[in-house]
């Protein structure tokens, strides 16, 4: 027989928030604005949903400071699905991560899509009951985010372009930079945690994993079935569709044919099929003219 | 090695490579399934966790429910984790408008049932039939079983809930040994895998 102290449930130990990411595994989790579109989603086989005001792509076009979003909007699309809700927080700015805990999230982002708070410090993420995902473009930085306790990472990608390209290239650094770690002896890891920037720790966890310690999907510009199989070829373990979804021509069936492609990413012939007739994709901006000012990649440290 | 049974993985979506780590820890030859004819060639079948509404419409549309719901009423072994439970319910309390289970034990299961994430728990479980000290259980927005019929046997319980159930052939639990590293749960769903090739050779 357990003993009574065993008996006593913990809440937000590493083991749930992780595992928590574990269960969206080869899923997608799509940007909505409107509880409608939380049902779309969820329709469409979503394994999570991204509640926010607006879009990237409509962050971008209107400009200004992006925050977190009304809580009363977050809550209307919590009661309109069953499936995970997560919402973005500004980085650095703990106080919206403890709103939106208080408002029963299931996952907080610290997104560099929203304007950063803080130029120095992103959020002490091992104080929050609720898991964090966060973005990164390289290994280092995704190891400092965990070293403050994130508990998911995402490539970042180039949010509201509809460009795969950012994502490829913030991917495929993270998976070469693991690979490298892997063939490095014991007296190289040192160097390489201070090359990183990361803790030895984690740095000498992930030479041996050959993987992160988290869950790593990917994110910023997938918009067609085949962006989001070519981030799962590439290592991905599941997809964020941001304005791809909602700034199609025919989200719902956009939508569930993205979630097939993902699923059987390896499979041409139903990737295929689940491209087909899916009228307009969202137009999409050239990464390389954007300004640098403009890129959210460049957000976070 | 040839007496290693072959069990699948449902991996269609979900932690797919934590049980496929899991059953070859409890030697068994594991891989996923996608396709009903992947499944056809497997002696057991494990339903991971992931999000239940996402698994069942990805097994309708591609063709793995029907053969699944066969095969599963044929007598094949098959062991479900939180979603995987919710598919194995013969009925579901509060299900997503059109969500279908495969069925298999007679029991009504409520889905997240013991809240939101911020409510996902670890805590010590006492499961019949597993030895030695408590599993610890990893409950992630975690189903509970609401009752159970009367050819269900109750395995384990928690806070006065359901949360692990066998019925024949079939096993499930609201929570997720895959993710601890004791693979006791699911060296008792191998030994019924032996079980069952023995009783049909």
């Amino acid at each position: 027989m357990s003993t009574i102290e065993n008996q006593t449930p913990e809440t937000g130990t590493a083991r749930v928030k992780r595992g928590m990411a574990e269960q969206l595994k080869g899923g997608v989790i799509m940007d909505v604005v409107t509880p409608e579109q939380a049902k779309i989603a969820e329709d469409a086989g979503a394994v999570a949903v991204m509640a926010l005001e607006r879009v990237p792509a409509d962050i971008r076009k209107d400009g200004g400071v992006a925050r977190m979003s009304d809580p009363d909007m977050i809550e209307g699309i919590i009661e309109a699905v069953s499936i995970p809700v997560m919402a973005k927080s500004r980085i650095g700015h703990f106080v919206e991560a403890q709103v939106l805990q208080s408002l029963g999230v299931d996952y907080i982002d610290e997104s560099e899509v929203l304007t950063p708070a803080d130029e120095v410090n992103h959020s002490d993420k091992w104080a929050f009951t609720t898991p964090f995902v966060c973005g990164a473009t390289n290994l280092g930085e995704a190891l400092r985010r965990i070293a403050e306790g994130a508990a998911m990472i995402r490539s970042k990608g180039e949010a509201g372009t509809g460009n795969v390209v950012e994502a490829v290239r913030h991917l495929r650094q993270i998976k070469n930079e693991i690979a490298r770690l892997r063939g490095y002896d014991n007296n190289e890891l040192y160097a390489a945690a201070k090359e990183l920037r990361a803790p030895y720790e984690l740095v000498k966890e992930v030479a041996e994993l050959g993987k992160l310690p988290v869950v790593l999907f990917s994110a910023g510009g997938v918009a067609t079935p085949a962006d989001a199989a070519l981030m799962r070829q590439l290592g991905a373990e599941g997809v964020f569709v941001g304005s791809g979804i909602f700034k199609s021509g025919d989200p719902a069936k956009r939508a569930a044919a993205i979630v097939k492609a993902t699923t059987f990413y390896d499979d041409p012939k139903i990737i295929a099929d689940a491209s087909r007739n899916l009228g307009e994709a969202m137009v999409g901006i050239n990464c390389d003219t954007l300004p640098e000012t403009e890129r959210y990649a460049n957000r976070g440290w | 090695m040839t007496d290693a049974p072959v069990i699948g993985v449902l991996a269609l979506q979900g932690d797919v490579r934590e049980h496929l780590i899991a059953l070859a820890a409890a030697d068994a030859v594991a891989r996923p399934v996608r396709r009903p004819e992947e499944l056809a060639e497997v002696d057991g079948l494990v339903i991971p966790g992931g999000e239940s509404t996402t698994i069942s419409k990805l097994a309708v549309l591609f063709g793995v429910m029907e053969p699944l719901r066969a095969r599963v009423h044929a007598g094949m072994p098959v062991y479900g984790t939180c979603a995987g439970m919710i598919m194995l319910a013969d009925k579901i309390l509060d299900p997503r408008s059109g969500q279908e289970t495969v069925g298999g034990i007679d029991m009504i299961v409520r889905r997240n049932a013991f809240g939101r994430q911020n409510e996902s728990f670890e805590a010590a479980v006492d499961v019949r039939g597993i030895d030695g000290h408590p599993v610890e259980g990893v409950f992630i927005r975690a189903p509970w079983v609401e009752s159970v019929g009367a050819g269900a046997e109750v395995l384990a319980e928690h806070g006065g809930h359901i949360v692990a159930v066998r019925q024949g052939n079939a096993l499930a639990t609201s929570f997720h040994p895959e993710l601890t590293g004791d693979h006791r749960v699911h060296s008792l769903f191998v030994d019924m895998v032996h079980a069952n090739r023995a009783t049909e050779s």
